[in-house]
């Protein structure tokens, strides 16, 4: 690898105490400041966002009516299987991802996470995984087993096509575990003097939730996932009973893990959305403690339900029951969240501005979803329901309708803190109704599909089930879905074209990332702020009565020198340089997954990369 | 606008109600056929009524909220600064968590009725999941079919499910299936042992195949007909050719059913088409697979490993997982190349078939009444 040989003694030499070049290739690659890997990460899952949707309606052209004949089999089952691998592990997790590294240090009152290097090699590797994955399109065939890969399936099937699946999801475990403890640590160990637990945001709390839940379900999975790898490559027989092995474990491996990936997927949106009430209702959020709870109830009771995914493998009456029950308990915390916001918005001074829709489109969504979660939880009634539509129309609900919808909320709302600029609202608006009658159009008849008998992952149906009417709305609707898409694209491009203009505070909202201006300084905070309540920066601004009546603070009256601290320079605050290492380290694990797959000396060539990495890394002289 | 749009949401939940009105079309969860189905519809509807009823209060709510409280022109930006209400908490705690109690009962209830094995008059039957067929074994009767499953009305069934079975040769044993090939069988060349989930949605749940292990379910139907069912769990290329179809009758006609069955199947006249077909199946590639009750080779009977057993197959309506009804064009398409009609058929055939040794199969192929 000739990049070994450019290690970043330039960079290194300036010891800058700003950082230096804002623009240029190299000061993406090389960058380790929290916001630009967060941009990083959010302009990569935008882009995995657009294959997976163009997969989803190439699904939807070949389903829209009975024999249909667009997709051949083969491709069709690469197709729904990269459609749900893309969109879990390369667009919501690292969507969240973008958010958390973004907005952590800044809500925190932090100036970067606690391992800025080590941020940079999450990035790069969830990007390198991704890029692995999709490779396998072009070497022999994708992953075609489904997301959820079922052994022996996963196993016994010719091809390279699960190995791609098995090696790729591996690094992107790493990546998220990697980037799970470092979040983890930021959140604990960094936050502003003042900010204690409880004056946290909503949104901290849940990623520091679902920070552990990465850390305690990835190992899972990466047993699960080296298991499939061996049992292919190896001649291991963890799954195949004709040698004593078990395809249940499998599952058991995987849904231990996937269950609470439901929640590291849901529980980002529910943190926005959680931002986004109090800021247009002007009110603070009803039963912080409550809800920060309930995602901690979630988080926990989210491991004790993995088996409710396998009601019809055959686990008996006692572990049915059992996982029944548990999955009916984990419905009363998720609904305390759900009462909270309309509790919030109760007797507020609602302002309709986009995030402020996209906020409240997915409460009314995720209901849906968590409503038939609940009928899932009446075992006998999913012997029907699971494998079918009916179930892909839930979780549709839960992870599109609703975390996709908080997720655009987030775009919205911190896209002025993020590029200076604000998206044009009523072109938002116009995009939020097209999407939520995209999305019901499209989710909700595959309610009514899955319940009158139409499986999932089928490729094609014959006529005489009576099914072409409704998947052929359900078509339609995920095409005006791809149309909201387009907007958004067409409103993002848009604002790059005006100047950066935003103010700091657009949206007269509570937390702290709004004291700094938009897009913030490299170094963030001039000074770090000290915290004196929850919602510190609306306290800065508004005083309460005794009544709760709302009285503004007259400007420069709050005896906070901070608030009209706009001058400071940063001279003087110290920033980790960028480093080559952390993209070097993360560029060798493909070339071991390409090793582990084709020949083996490609991944001693990985290895070899990796450990260079790792070495620099060590010996990198710290920045004074 | 707003007010009619917030409505989307809705949309789904009325579908559902509307589609309890949709025309049958025999493979439909909301119409159940049979006891145990009943059982299952008997507890989903309350369960559904009582979902429909909090949707449309949390989206009742949420409607009522946005437009009372939505900011209107001139009001002071002050409204009362609530933090929260522990009193609601509770209750919004405890509420929902009392409904969940009054969904728990009945559904454990129905688990446990539902996994009971039945006893009295009980039809057993074994059915095994192919990729991309069923197999179904009656052990009392000594009946090997494929694809469809023939019962009585009115008497329940015990199906034992299994990912390897008397393809493998070997008699069929009540309740249970064969392991696996036998000790020291060739290794089967056919990639049998992935999931299946087998499903007649208007006879009862679903249930999955698992190789390595036998699953049960029970089904009944209450009326003579045809129900279809379909293989609900991924298992491949051709997942979604892997249907069939359950045909109830009366117990006259199910025994009589049963008589044509157990039949050995007659060698067609010397001299014909089909005795040359005949003669061409024992002696060319077709018996490494596929078995036929009553034919001999070297004095031997045929054991099937892997590949439908053929003996009546004429007495069936359908084939390639019940999706092609048994033509004589059907056969002669599946036979010239089995991949080009199923992806990923394990049927090869190496070398290909003549035409004229086509004509001769399917001629003798269809004397298999
Ligand atoms: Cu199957």
């Amino acid at each position: 690898m000739a990049s070994v040989s450019v290690p970043g003694e330039t960079v290194r030499g300036g010891l800058l105490r700003r950082p230096r070049s804002t623009a240029g290739f190299w000061s993406w690659v090389t960058t380790v400041d929290h916001k630009r890997i967060g941009i990083l990460y959010g302009a990569t899952a935008f882009f995995f966002f657009l294959v997976g949707g163009v997969e989803a309606l190439f699904i939807r052209l070949q389903l829209a009516q009975p024999d249909g004949k667009i997709l051949s089999p083969s491709t069709y089952n690469e197709f729904f299987t990269m459609h749900g691998l893309t969109m879990i592990f390369l667009v919501v997790m690292p969507l969240s991802a973008a958010f958390f590294n973004y907005l952590i240090p800044l809500m925190i009152g932090a100036r970067d996470v606690a391992f800025p290097r080590l941020n940079a090699f999450s990035c790069w590797l969830f990007l390198f995984a991704g890029l692995f994955i999709y490779s396998s399109f072009a070497l022999g065939g994708a992953p075609n087993g489904g997301w959820f890969g079922y052994a022996p399936l996963s196993t016994v099937e010719p091809g390279n096509n699960m190995l791609f699946y098995s090696t790729g999801l591996l690094m992107a475990g790493i990546a998220s575990t990697v980037s799970a403890v470092n979040l983890a640590v930021t959140i604990i160990n960094m936050r502003a003097p003042g900010m204690t637990m409880f004056r946290m945001p909503v949104f901290i709390w849940m990623a520091l939730v679902v920070q552990f839940l990465l850390a305690f379900s990835l190992p899972i999975i990466t047993v699960g996932l080296f298991e499939s790898l061996f049992d292919r490559r190896f001649g291991t027989h963890f799954f195949d009973p004709a040698a004593g092995g078990d395809p249940v474990l499998w599952q058991h491996l995987f849904w231990l893990f996937g269950h609470p990936e439901v929640y590291i997927l849901i529980l980002p949106a529910m943190g926005i959305v959680s931002e986004i009430l109090p800021v247009f209702a002007r009110k603070p959020l009803f039963g912080y403690q409550f809800v920060v709870f309930s995602g901690i109830a979630i988080g926990f009771i989210g491991f004790g339900v993995w088996a409710h995914h396998m009601f019809a493998t055959g686990l008996g009456p006692v572990a049915n029951t059992a996982f029944g029950i548990s999955t009916m308990i984990i419905a009363i915390p998720t609904g305390v969240k759900i009462f909270n916001w309309l509790g919030t918005i109760w007797r507020g001074d609602l302002r309709f501005t986009t995030p402020m829709l996209f906020a409240l489109g997915f409460i009314a969504q995720f209901v849906v979803g968590g409503l038939s979660g609940v009928t899932h939880a009446v075992v006998p009634a999913d012997y029907q329901q699971t494998d079918t539509y009916y179930i892909v129309a839930h979780f549709h609900y839960v992870l599109f309708a609703g975390a996709i919808f908080g997720l655009f909320g987030g775009m919205y709302y911190w896209w002025p803190k993020i590029f200076g600029r604000m998206l044009n609202e009523r072109v938002g608006k116009v995009q939020f109704w097209i999407m939520a009658v995209g999305a019901n159009l499209t989710f909700g008849p595959m309610h009514i599909l899955g319940l009158e008998g139409m499986p999932r992952r089928i490729q094609t149906y014959t006529p005489a089930l009576g099914l072409g009417v409704w998947n052929l709305v359900v078509t339609i609707g995920a095409f005006t879905i791809a149309v909201s898409v387009l907007i958004f694209i067409g409103n993002a491009v848009a604002s790059f074209r005006r100047p950066k203009d935003a103010p700091a505070d657009p949206w007269d909202a509570r937390t702290l990332e709004w004291t700094v201006p938009s897009p913030p300084p490299p170094h963030n905070f001039d000074e770090i702020p000290v915290v004196h309540a929850l919602d510190d920066f609306w306290h800065r601004k508004y005083a309460e009565t005794e009544e709760g009546t709302l009285v503004p603070v007259p400007a420069g009256g709050s005896g906070d020198p901070r608030s009209d601290d706009a001058h400071g320079s940063g001279h003087g605050i110290h920033l980790p340089s960028p480093s080559y290492y952390p993209v070097i380290a993360a560029l060798g694990f493909p070339l071991i997954g390409y090793g582990v797959i084709f020949h083996w000396w490609m991944a001693v060539a990985g290895a070899v990369v990796v450990l260079a990495g790792l070495y620099g890394w060590a010996f990198e002289p710290a920045a004074e | 606008m707003r007010r009619i749009t917030r409505l989307a949401p809705g949309v789904g939940a009325l579908a559902v109600v509307a589609a309890a009105c949709a025309p049958n079309n025999h493979q439909d969860s909301l119409n159940p056929q049979g006891p145990y189905a009943q059982k299952i519809d008997t507890l989903f509807t309350p369960v559904f009524w009582i979902a429909a009823a909090i949707f449309f209060i949390v989206e009742g709510m949420l409607v009522l909220f946005a437009i009372r409280y939505r900011h209107r022109k001139g009001r002071p930006q002050t409204p009362p600064q609530i933090h929260g209400n522990s009193r609601l908490e509770i209750g919004w705690t405890i509420l929902p968590a009392l409904i969940l109690v009054g969904v728990a009962i009945p559904t454990v209830s129905t688990i446990y009725d539902l996994a009971r094995t039945p006893t009295g008059n009980v039809l057993n039957v074994n059915v095994v999941g192919h990729q991309w067929w069923w197999e179904v074994d009656y052990p009392d009767q000594q009946i090997v079919t494929a694809n469809e499953l023939h019962i009585p009305v009115g008497e329940p069934v015990y199906v034992s499910l299994c990912a390897a079975g008397v393809g493998y040769g070997g008699v069929p044993a009540p309740n249970e299936c064969q392991p696996g090939p036998p000790k020291g069988a060739p290794p089967s060349a056919v990639g049998d042992d992935v999931i299946h989930s087998f499903w007649v949605p208007e006879l009862a749940g679903k249930q999955d195949v698992v190789p390595g292990r036998t699953n049960h379910l029970v089904l009944q139907a209450d009326r003579p007909g045809t129900y279809t069912g379909q293989c609900a769990e991924f298992c491949g290329l051709s997942h979604a050719y892997m249907r069939f179809k359950v045909v109830a009758q009366t117990r006259e006609d199910f025994d009589a059913w049963v008589r044509a069955q157990q039949a050995d199947a007659v060698a067609p006249p010397a001299g014909s088409l089909a005795a040359t077909g005949m003669n061409d199946f024992l002696n060319g590639q077709c018996i490494a697979c596929h078995a036929i009750r009553g034919l001999q080779v070297n004095g031997q009977p045929l054991t099937a490993n892997g590949g439908p057993n053929l003996t009546h197959l004429m007495s069936r309506s359908c084939f390639r997982g019940c999706t092609m009804p048994i033509t004589r064009a059907n056969l002669e398409a599946w036979l010239r190349d089995p991949q080009a009609v199923e992806a990923g058929s394990w049927m090869q055939l190496n070398p290909k078939l003549s035409q004229d040794q086509i004509d001769a199969l399917v001629a003798f192929l269809m004397t298999l009444r």
